[in-house]
């Protein structure tokens, strides 16, 4: 643990990997450090349309590949591991990794993501991997010529519904808004109203997952008449938003009541040279493009940092403000 | 590992005797490909302890189905052919390969 990096990342989705390429092209010694797959979330996002320069048949897996290859191609080391220790405090910070490595950095970029929000109804973990899924790039193959529900209307639901359509039989969307009414772009909305295979349930909610051993059925309740209808499908796929992956940081650099990562517009959490960028961060929106600017925000603001010119944080009456 | 098919899935698993693990998982699945070193490491680390194994579900679909796998990654141990334990995505992400090798040593205990 003798070698010191200028900048030490916390996780490799965009907006790590962006901090990356704008550190190691700064020649400061850049690396990051994550538990599994380079990409993110937007690794398992397989319709991507909304990334400048990319709209021709880009998928998420293939535009994350680019993004951690022109990392590593200005000199960004990647090392694998999964954080369980932070020590944020002082002029080297120190980040200590489940297998006991301890990594030390004069800079940190915390970018720890996001996951997954569950619906937290009955059925829904006894049947995850047997029907229930929140990757459709993951399981979609399992559904071909069979009925799934979709649960949610924003970008990642209608998006991900599209690309179910190429698998299964039948593509139903429970949508909890008025008919018509859904929180994804125009241009999704759109293409999805267009789409044969896509059915829709109007001012509902999933209410009840059944299923012996694999996925059945499912309760579905209007909520204007709180009329309970069971629908058969063979899956149900849930987008619902995300929960910030930032258990781990509890106690070591602010958080909101959400459990989101406090900063200012330059990225700076309420320690000085740490920074966080991403969804994991308080943010009006949670984009590729957004965790990537957020990225290179922060890795400049980290340069200035090491050169001694701004000592910047999140201050105590930004903190008071934000928690109210 | 053994690459698993409908060819060899009956004679390998169903009617085998003792314990076999089977990772069921699928190139398109980037959470599985992040695991699968991890899960190499584990298999080579008890090579000869039961039998390792892997299905890509992509050629595979039916099978998977019939196994009630409909999600990805899926780590399940079989023992004389009955499904004993498995693992789905989240379990996998809470315990890590850790709780998966614990489960292997309670299994031949």
């Amino acid at each position: 643990m003798s070698e010191v990096y200028d900048i030490l990342i916390v996780g490799a989705g965009p907006g790590g990997l962006t901090a990356g390429i704008y550190g190691s092209r700064g020649r400061l010694k850049t690396a990051i450090i994550e538990k599994g797959r380079p990409g993110g979330q937007a690794a398992t996002t397989m319709e991507m349309e909304n990334y400048p320069g990319f709209y021709k048949e880009a998928s998420g897996p293939e535009i994350m590949d680019e993004f951690l290859a022109h990392a590593k191609h200005f000199g960004t080391e990647v090392i694998k591991g999964q954080v369980t220790d932070l020590d944020l405090q002082g002029e080297v910070k120190k980040i200590t990794t489940k297998s006991g490595e301890t990594y030390q950095g004069r800079t940190v970029v915390l970018s720890p993501g996001a996951t997954p929000r569950t619906l937290g109804v009955k059925g829904e973990g006894p049947l995850r991997g047997k029907g229930v899924s929140y990757c459709a790039t993951c399981d979609a193959d399992f559904f071909e010529d069979l009925d799934v529900v979709v649960v949610g209307n924003g970008d990642a639901a209608i998006e991900e519904a599209m690309y179910l359509t190429k698998f299964a039989e039948t593509v139903t969307i429970i949508v909890i808004h008025d008919e018509g009414v859904l929180d994804c772009n125009k241009m999704s909305a759109e293409k999805a109203m267009k789409n044969p295979k896509i059915k829709w349930i109007w001012n509902s909610v999933l209410d009840e997952i059944q299923g012996e051993e694999l996925v059945e059925g499912v309760n579905v309740k209007n909520i204007k008449t709180d009329e309970i209808t069971n629908l058969e499908v063979n899956g149900v796929f849930v987008f619902i938003g995300s929960v910030p992956n930032t258990d781990f940081l509890e106690g070591k650099v602010a958080l909101d009541k959400q459990g989101y990562i406090i900063t200012n517009d330059r990225c700076e959490t309420d320690i000085p040279g740490v920074y966080a960028v991403g969804d994991a961060r308080v943010k009006f929106l949670r984009q590729v493009v957004t965790a990537a600017a957020d990225g290179a925000i922060a890795a400049v603001c980290a340069e200035r940092f090491l050169e001694g010119h701004v000592e910047g944080r999140v201050t105590p009456e930004l903190l008071s403000k934000l928690n109210k | 590992m053994i690459e698993l098919s409908k060819e060899n899935f009956d004679a390998e698993v169903l009617e085998a005797e003792g314990l076999v693990f089977v990772d069921f998982w699928s190139p398109k699945c980037e959470p599985c490909m992040a695991l699968m070193p991890e899960v190499i490491a584990f298999a080579e680390k008890n090579a000869g302890r039961a039998k390792f194994c892997k299905l890509d579900t992509a050629g595979n679909r039916r099978l998977a189905i019939a196994q009630k796998v409909m999600g990805l990654p899926t780590l399940v141990f079989y023992k004389g052919g009955e499904k004993v334990f498995s693992f789905d995505k989240e379990a996998i992400e809470e315990g890590g390969m850790a709780a998966v090798e614990a489960k292997l040593e309670e299994l031949l205990a």
